[in-house]
């Protein structure tokens, strides 16, 4: 099958070092999603993959074969660009045609190829049209038909969705995500800034981190499903980046600390949290961290009151006062009832707050608290 | 305010427009009046000719090989064309969407070969032209008159190419695509319009060639048209027959215009709109 596996890769532009030490398999079939700020090398590591970037070192494996010296088109994979990147001087049909020319396919076997993914893609009707007629979401879909053809074992995503309005992308990625699962054992790698996409398409998201090279760190901040990042993220940086509204922080000085748990102050207020704190000492300034959806409002013994409010119609976000911290803790409320000015009473349950350490690392958090979430 | 201002171009427009047109047109309808005219009409003040005669059209067929000249002419400025544009499609694609060092010193000294004055390459190029065996031959014209399309249809070439998106050249090569196909099948269709104007003005250019042209030629039925026209002679050699050679003259600037007018329409850019996100 097809699995792709790179050991090591590095890549700088100049002297600035872009990507560095990247050890990252992406197994048959699975759909991995690249994610990170801007500048932090996602598309760069796309382009490694597609072959339209050299690496400057490690080595690149798909299926079993190390690909570094091979071109683009003898790499059995396909890339669905940011732009569509159509020849606009050619019919739908040709710009779907025009790379099963160059592998020597008979003329039967393109027809039945074209007709076949223009057919799923709902793009039978529009084959004689050239791409200056056809809609932006019509456009994409012959940028993906042009990969499908391919069937390639690697189908590379550059931020396909970014130029779509906003309606078209969340049915474009269900039709993703659909495409994925039919085509079955074709690995999927797609670059994105958008973290619902990550969410919602990845078996796997790849999180980086920009200028990590720079630091001497490796690029790759955390690997894992979805979910994983969500609830276990490794550090402060992925802990801020996953989720939206971000997480809220604050410092604290660890009261008592043991591998059950950890007692720390922050402000006036003392706060329980559930994490392997066997590393901590009393004294130790930490991080505290907790998500706006995982505050509790209505009950508990800490105070806020509301500086600013933000009415989603279903739920909204509350910017609170509080002693905790001179910076606003963000929280979710359900409905929109409260205003501005009002005291809220609420809680940091023990089970839902993460602790990073001095150098922002986070600490285990236990079992327990794995249910709760 | 706007309509009153409106009013005051539109008078400079109008004022304007029948003085450009008088003396950009005077010159030719003066070459086509005198070409009709007979004997010594020719002399007189009118300026259309009373009597309208196509004998000078006849004349200058038939006391030179002046079909020849113009077939001469058409392989000269066609082989121009042909030949810069392939040499420049190519090397636009190498200067203008490859990255290697030194390449804005050879853009210049590309553009440098164009600066010198035709006169003071000629005597050398003579010598080449010579030693290669190519005198009085329309090779030698070909060759020389590449000496100032090239610069012109590169330089133009390469700014069109680099404007073309990366990401198609890069999908073109996810599909398997060589540099050749890349060039002639993907930005070649795209380049059209650059490509049309630019052979366009290459064919004017080699098409008026007359320095070349007079120094590398010899007989008659090697000579390209502008040469032509400037050696007819009259039955003396104290008569300059006036007649035949604006007859010959119109007769050379009726295909440039033709061919202007077909390009214009070809002339539209925009075909890539629809590469990129629209």
């Amino acid at each position: 099958m097809s699995e792709i596996r790179l050991q090591g890769i590095q890549k700088r532009f100049g002297g600035n070092p872009i990507l560095a030490d990247i050890n990252l398999t992406i197994a048959p079939g699975e759909f991995c999603v690249f994610i990170g700020p801007s500048g932090c090398g996602k598309s760069t590591l796309l382009r490694l993959i597609a072959g339209l970037d050299d690496a400057s070192g490690g080595e690149l494996h798909i299926d079993g074969r190390c690909v570094n010296d091979v071109p683009p088109a003898q790499r059995d994979v396909a890339m669905v660009f940011q732009s569509y990147a159509l020849y606009p001087h050619m019919t739908v049909y040709d710009n779907m045609a025009f790379g099963l020319r160059h592998l020597k396919l008979g003329k039967d076997e393109i027809e039945r190829r074209v007709r076949s993914a223009a057919e799923s893609l709902h793009l039978t009707a529009l084959l004689d049209r050239k791409p200056g007629a056809l809609s932006g979401g019509q456009r994409q879909r012959v940028a993906i038909g042009r990969a499908i053809v391919r069937q390639p074992k690697v189908f590379l995503f550059d931020e396909p969705l970014s130029n779509l309005d906003a309606s078209l992308r969340v049915k474009t990625r269900v039709e993703i995500a659909r495409l994925h699962r039919q085509l079955g054992s074709a690995s999927m790698v797609y670059v994105t800034h958008d973290q619902v996409e990550a969410m919602t398409l990845a078996d796997k998201i790849v999180l980086l981190k920009p200028l990590a090279g720079q630091e001497g760190v490796p690029s790759i901040a955390q690997v894992g499903h979805p979910l994983d990042l969500y609830h276990h993220p490794k550090n402060r940086f992925v802990a801020s980046f996953i989720g939206s509204p971000g997480m809220n922080f604050f410092p604290a000085e660890v009261s008592q600390a043991s591998s059950s748990g950890l007692q720390c102050l922050a402000g006036t207020a003392t706060l329980q949290a559930a994490v392997n704190a066997s590393s901590q000492q009393a004294g130790a300034v930490v991080t505290v961290g907790i998500r706006p959806e995982h505050v509790q409002v209505g009950e508990g013994s800490l105070l806020g009151r509301i500086t600013h409010l933000e009415h989603l119609g279903e739920h909204s976000y509350a910017y609170l006062e509080t002693g905790l911290s001179p910076a606003p803790l963000v929280v979710k409320l359900a409905g929109s009832s409260a205003a501005i000015g009002d005291s809220l009473r609420f809680a940091l349950p023990a089970a839902s707050l993460h602790v990073f350490d001095a150098a922002d690392e986070a600490l285990p958090r236990l079992a327990a608290s794995l249910a709760a979430a | 305010m706007l309509p009153k201002r409106l009013h005051a171009a539109d008078l400079a427009y109008y004022l304007l427009l029948p003085l450009v047109l008088a003396f950009s047109l005077y010159p030719f309808a003066y070459a086509i009046a005198s070409s009709f005219k007979q004997g010594s009409a020719l002399f007189s003040s009118d300026f259309w000719p009373k009597v309208w005669s196509a004998a000078n059209y006849v004349a200058v067929f038939a006391e030179q090989p002046f079909g020849q000249n113009l077939l001469n002419s058409v392989l000269v400025a066609g082989g121009v064309v042909l030949l810069s544009l392939t040499v420049s499609l190519l090397a636009a694609y190498a200067l203008g969407r490859v990255q290697f060092r030194g390449r804005g010193v050879l853009m210049m000294t590309i553009l440098g070969v164009s600066m010198f004055p035709q006169v003071a390459i000629l005597s050398g190029l003579f010598e080449l032209i010579s030693w290669l065996g190519l005198y009085d031959s329309l090779w030698a014209l070909v060759l020389s008159d590449l000496i100032f399309t090239l610069p012109f249809t590169v330089w133009v070439l390469v700014t069109f190419m680099r404007e073309l998106p990366r990401e198609l050249e890069e999908a073109a090569l996810m599909d398997g695509a060589g540099v050749l196909t890349v060039i002639f099948r993907i930005f070649l269709p795209l380049l059209w319009p650059a490509v049309a104007a630019t052979s366009l003005l290459a064919f004017i250019a080699a098409w008026n060639e007359f320095l070349f042209a007079l120094t590398f030629t010899l007989s008659g039925e090697q000579r390209t048209v502008p040469v032509a026209i400037a050696l007819i002679s009259g039955a003396s050699s104290y008569e300059l027959p006036w007649g035949n050679i604006m007859a010959a003259s119109v007769i050379v600037t009726v295909p440039l215009i033709v061919l202007v007018l077909i390009f214009q329409r070809q002339i539209v850019s925009g075909l890539t709109a629809g590469a990129v996100k629209g």
